[in-house]
């Protein structure tokens, strides 16, 4: 993958289940995000997604493509118009810069447009190397040190 | 500036608020769960992450849950005797709040992640409070941008940094100022009010002469009888007549607002509100059923509406809506 390279685009329809349960695996049980009558309260029309689901669906466009083991360095979102059920997110992304260290280091800008514009815009640095969990730290075995 | 000046002082209000700035948002602060296969499996199924690194008992965590480790979820303010707000960040929250900046909408998030999660990590964290801004205005409303820094341990080793930025706002289009008003609880409406809290409908029934009677009152209309018994409508009934009040602004209510008077299948009358019909549904007729709801109305996440609730009524389910 080179500088430049775009990504193919990731179409993700936007539905209440998403916005619901993506703001319950996330913890967040602010109430915009599931009771509509408090986001209309409020000043949206609608409940709408959270920062952390489109953190997540974010991180794994770019982390899809980029195959298993890919691992995140940074991630940095920034919020536009908000995402209501029954929009359509198209998250898009290239590739910016390419840089070999310890294996290959990625950096991808993505932007994410519904129906009423720019949901997100965001930059997403990944390198190309597999996590290898670490062995455990030596237990003193029976007989060992105590 | 005069001493009194208050939180509605804008030029107080900006130095109160800054001066929060590089103070602590939370101290030696522990997430809730240890990092774990369930939670991880949840989000992936949610995100539509099938990658099989984060599948299994030793899966790695995504590097997107990151904030998912501090988050409180539903759980009380203070747990474990570990408050996982500072106070100063508890008081900052509280002088936008005091300002009538009671809304709040994340809009940027920074995260760098230094070492991958594993099942079994024990997460601490601590934040800053980094920056407050002076007073914006967006198309939700006027307020300050709130941004903290947080560090993220797992078992005391620097795991990540998240930087998040919250507006908190004064929402711009609800049209409403205050809380809704309260119901007016009396002894001749207590019976009614306990019920409702019960989430039971009760109208009065004349003991003498067997006239069934809403609102609640001591005394039979008909025969004069104070003898009644509590009766348990079913909730069910059909719009009488209804009016859709564009303006003035409700306190508490989203506009337009549906005012109405319900017939219960019981026979007697209720003047409420009606919900979840758009003002050119709404029908003479039309038949409804009732709802409890919270009557603190609007207020943050973690509901401040002190538990009363309202009957209000919405359209009953047809037919045809059912499997």
């Amino acid at each position: 993958m080179t500088g430049g390279t775009p990504l193919p685009p990731l179409v993700i329809p936007v539905t209440r289940t998403l916005i619901v349960t993506g703001a319950l695996v996330t913890r967040d049980f602010q109430d915009v995000h599931h009771d509509p009558e408090a986001a209309r309260a409020k000043g949206a029309p609608d409940v709408f997604m959270n920062i952390l689901t489109t953190n997540g669906l974010v991180a794994r466009y770019v982390t899809s493509h980029l195959g298993p083991g890919a691992t995140l360095r940074r991630l940095a979102v920034r919020l536009g118009v908000p995402n209501y059920p029954g929009d359509t997110l198209t998250l898009t992304g290239t590739v910016t810069s390419v840089s070999e260290e310890s294996g290959e280091v990625l950096t991808v800008e993505v932007t994410g447009t519904n129906e009423r514009g720019r949901h997100v815009t965001a930059t997403v640095t990944a390198t190309v190397t597999a996590v290898v969990r670490p062995a455990p730290a030596d237990h003193p075995g029976p007989g060992g040190e105590p | 500036m005069s001493p009194l000046a208050g939180p509605d002082d804008d030029d107080s209000l900006a130095l109160r608020l800054a001066a929060y700035e590089g103070r602590p948002a939370a101290v030696a602060a522990r997430g809730p769960d240890v990092v774990n296969p369930a939670m991880i499996r949840h989000w992936c199924e949610v995100m539509g992450d099938t990658d099989p690194v984060h599948q299994g008992p030793g899966a790695v965590a995504p590097a997107a849950m990151l904030q998912v480790w501090i988050m409180r979820g539903g759980a009380p303010r203070r747990s474990g005797g570990t408050p996982e707000r500072s106070a100063a960040y508890e008081e900052l929250l509280a002088l936008l709040d005091d300002a009538g900046c009671t809304a709040v909408v994340a809009t940027d998030c920074e995260q760098e992640y230094l070492r991958p999660l594993w099942p079994g990590d024990v997460i601490t964290y601590d934040a800053v409070i980094e920056s407050v801004s002076p007073r914006k205005t967006t198309r939700l409303g006027t307020g300050h941008f709130v941004t903290t820094r947080t560090e993220i341990r797992a078992g005391g080793e620097l795991a990540g940094v998240h930087r998040f930025r919250i507006l908190k706002y004064a929402p711009a289009r609800t049209g409403t100022q205050g809380p809704r008003p309260r119901p007016v609880i009396n002894r001749d409406t207590a019976g009614f009010w306990e019920g409702v809290a019960a989430r039971r409908l009760l109208f009065q029934r004349c003991t003498d002469c067997g006239t069934p009677r809403f609102p609640w009152v001591p005394g039979c209309a008909d025969c004069g009888s104070e003898r009644w018994t509590a009766v348990r409508a079913s909730g069910a009934g059909t719009v009488y007549t209804y009016t859709v009040v564009h303006h003035p602004p409700v306190p508490g209510a989203t506009m337009p607002h549906c005012a109405g008077v319900i017939e219960l299948a019981e026979g007697v009358r209720m003047a409420t509100e009606i919900r979840g019909v758009a003002p050119e549904g709404l029908r003479v007729g039309l038949p409804v059923t009732v709802e409890y709801a919270d009557a603190g109305g609007g207020g943050d996440a973690g509901g401040t509406g002190g538990g009363q609730l309202i009957p209000v009524f919405r359209p009953a389910a047809t037919r045809d809506e059912g499997p």
